[in-house]
């Protein structure tokens, strides 16, 4: 499905990478047909300029940056940058860690879009950005508390809005929930697209 | 008398504005903060959120399949097209090929998704700088489209269509005829609103030299889709990484030449006029390959038929077990994008394994394009605000997701 040579040019490219910036990139490798960069914070910055200025790589356009939370790391937050060349056509990810509170470098210097991700990323897991001009949540409510896509806080939120018709206003409450959440745990035995259960052979030779 | 000295002092021509978040020509709920100078605009402060739903969040408690359906809510005027996305990623996490049945039904769908987009826009936008009789032709056919929609997945905009694997049932054969039959007469109804609106002197006047987009802009704001096309760079995701089958249909790309409003408007009438050939194209190719599986055969992401849950339990156990625990997904991490209407609407997908997402991020092709409402409208007039946001496409469940 992906084809060979295109994946060996990208590991060629994480090569150079490699090679230009032996301080700031920790690991590259091709999966799936995408080059991922891990790099280290301090140096990220440094990084991504090089990315966008050299010839080679290219990546003038910023497509994409978000948050991931794994709660039992020591840094629990993944920083991931997504860029995309058009002139040579290709992509990388830049994947760095970092906990609540040391800050990730803003590349907003680098990039002017860069502004509403990081607010995002902020908003959404709490993630500090050094040296962004406007560090504001974005997507939440205002006067929102707390980081939603964090892994330990609930589907549900803390609070609930409603129109009340006697205050002719819209009011905030604790949630109340009529039932509990339902969380099912399916992982079970049967494994997904591989294996066979016992007994699924017999499917194909079932009478007509 | 002495209270209000201090006001003499200020500059009565600058005042601020607060635009939104109920108004016809925001597209949605956005509210703009306008600082003018007269009647010049000298900066713009965009607040969005005010339609965030927690669609990433909701995606990690449910399963990939269950998850599906939150994308037909993102762009609305175009669902199908972000179905695409998030199949395309989970695909490729999976590693499995779909039947190239499948890849016909999906492209084609996926242009009457960018027609549809289109004519949402040209209508609307066109309403914004004062014509009202193209909106209601637009519409007309907008309709005829949704109908499509409705007769292959039975719901006229959240179709819930596309499956990890395929999608969900084969169109019957007097659907495909209608759809070609639509595709021969739809060119005469662009006329017929190009007629209308192209080349107005009104119209022309509203939207030439307004919102000017160069190269630069395109790279610092991260630009896709029509903006960049708008300003003569070719760049259309399904001819530079082609997904599906589209790098065996014949197509063009349209590209402007000045990046302002106006080519912009052309850049979408033309783009309608080539989705219609790939339509066409789809159709054919469809009677060519004649009957096949429309999602991957003997795989656990397809449920068995009606027929075969009736005599074989592990049939009916089957059924069961994917619509309950879902399907597994490999361990990984994965980007896949597609051209959408409004640009690249990417997906990014995190998986350890299980049966739900990890982490799925979302990018909205239009998340950036409103950010730079501050550098387009800087130095325009107040009444260019509207017609700029109008040419930038914007539709607000995908930017606040």
């Amino acid at each position: 499905m992906i084809d060979a040579e295109a994946i060996e040019s990208l590991k060629d490219l994480g090569a150079h990478i490699s090679a230009r910036q032996p301080d700031a990139v920790r690991a590259a490798n091709v999966v799936l047909g995408e080059l991922t960069i891990l790099a280290e914070r301090d140096h990220v910055l440094s990084l991504l300029r090089f990315l966008r200025d050299d010839q080679q790589c290219n990546f003038e356009t910023f497509i994409d940056v978000c948050g991931v939370d794994y709660p039992e790391r020591a840094e629990r937050f993944e920083v991931v940058y997504h860029l995309l060349s058009m002139r040579m056509n290709h992509r990388v990810r830049v994947r760095v860690q970092t906990d609540e509170d040391t800050p990730v470098p803003s590349v907003v210097s680098l990039w002017p879009v860069a502004n509403w991700f990081e607010r995002e990323a902020f908003d959404m897991y709490g993630i500090q950005f050094s040296d962004h001009p406007d560090l504001r949540r974005i997507l939440t409510d205002y006067g929102f508390e707390g980081y939603p896509l964090r892994k330990d806080f609930p589907l549900t939120g803390h609070y609930e809005v409603r129109y009340d018709d006697l205050e002719k206003r819209v009011v905030y409450e604790p949630v109340e929930l009529a039932q509990e959440y339902r969380n099912f745990d399916f992982l079970s035995p049967w494994e997904g697209m591989t294996s066979q259960i016992p007994g699924d052979e017999k499917a194909e030779e079932a009478p007509e | 008398m002495a209270d209000t000295a201090h006001i003499s002092e200020i500059d009565d021509r600058k005042f601020t504005l607060n635009f939104g978040p109920q108004h016809p020509a925001a597209h949605g709920v956005l509210r703009m903060i306008l600082d003018l100078d007269g009647e010049v605009v000298t900066r713009v402060d965009s607040h969005i959120g005010l339609l965030h739903r927690g669609t990433e969040k909701l995606l990690e408690y449910k399963t990939f399949l269950q998850g599906m359906p939150y994308f037909d809510r993102l762009d609305y005027c175009s669902p199908m097209n972000q179905e695409h996305a998030w199949c395309l990623a989970i695909e490729k996490l999976l590693g499995v090929a779909i039947p190239r049945r499948a890849s016909l039904i999906r492209v084609l769908y996926s242009e009457i998704g960018r027609i549809m987009s289109h004519l949402l826009n040209v209508g609307t936008g066109v309403m914004d700088v004062g014509a009202l009789t193209p909106i209601t032709w637009c519409f007309e056919e907008r309709e005829k489209l949704c109908v499509f929609y409705e007769r292959a997945s039975g719901s006229r905009m959240h179709a819930a269509y596309f499956r990890p694997g395929g999608v969900h049932q084969d169109l019957p054969q007097p659907l495909l005829d209608d759809i070609a039959e639509w595709c021969d007469d739809f060119p005469k109804v662009l006329d017929q609103i190009e007629s209308l609106v192209t080349e107005n002197r009104i119209f022309k006047q509203r939207m030439v030299d307004i919102g000017v987009v160069d190269e630069k802009t395109i790279m610092d704001w991260g630009f896709s889709g029509v903006m960049v096309r708008g300003s003569g760079l070719a760049w259309d995701l399904r001819r530079a990484q082609p997904y599906e089958c589209y790098s065996e249909l014949d197509f063009k790309i349209p590209v402007g030449r000045n990046g302002d409003n106006y080519d912009r408007y052309v850049c979408r009438m033309d783009e309608m006029r080539e989705s219609t050939k790939i339509m066409q194209q789809c159709i054919e190719l469809l009677a060519k390959e004649g009957p096949g599986p429309v999602l991957v055969p003997g795989s656990k992401m397809a449920p068995p038929r009606r027929a075969e849950m009736k005599n074989s339990m592990e049939a009916l156990i089957h059924h069961f077990k994917l619509y309950t625990e879902g399907f597994h997904v490999p361990e990984g991490e994965t980007y896949a994008a597609i051209e959408a209407p409004k640009g690249e609407f990417g997906v990014y997908l995190v998986s350890d394994g299980t049966n739900r997402p990890y982490r799925a991020k979302i990018r909205a092709p239009g998340y950036p394009h409103l950010q730079a409402m501050d550098h387009l409208c800087k130095g325009h007039m107040l009444a260019d605000v509207s017609a700029v946001l109008g040419s930038l496409d914007i539709v607000f469940g995908e930017i606040d997701r």
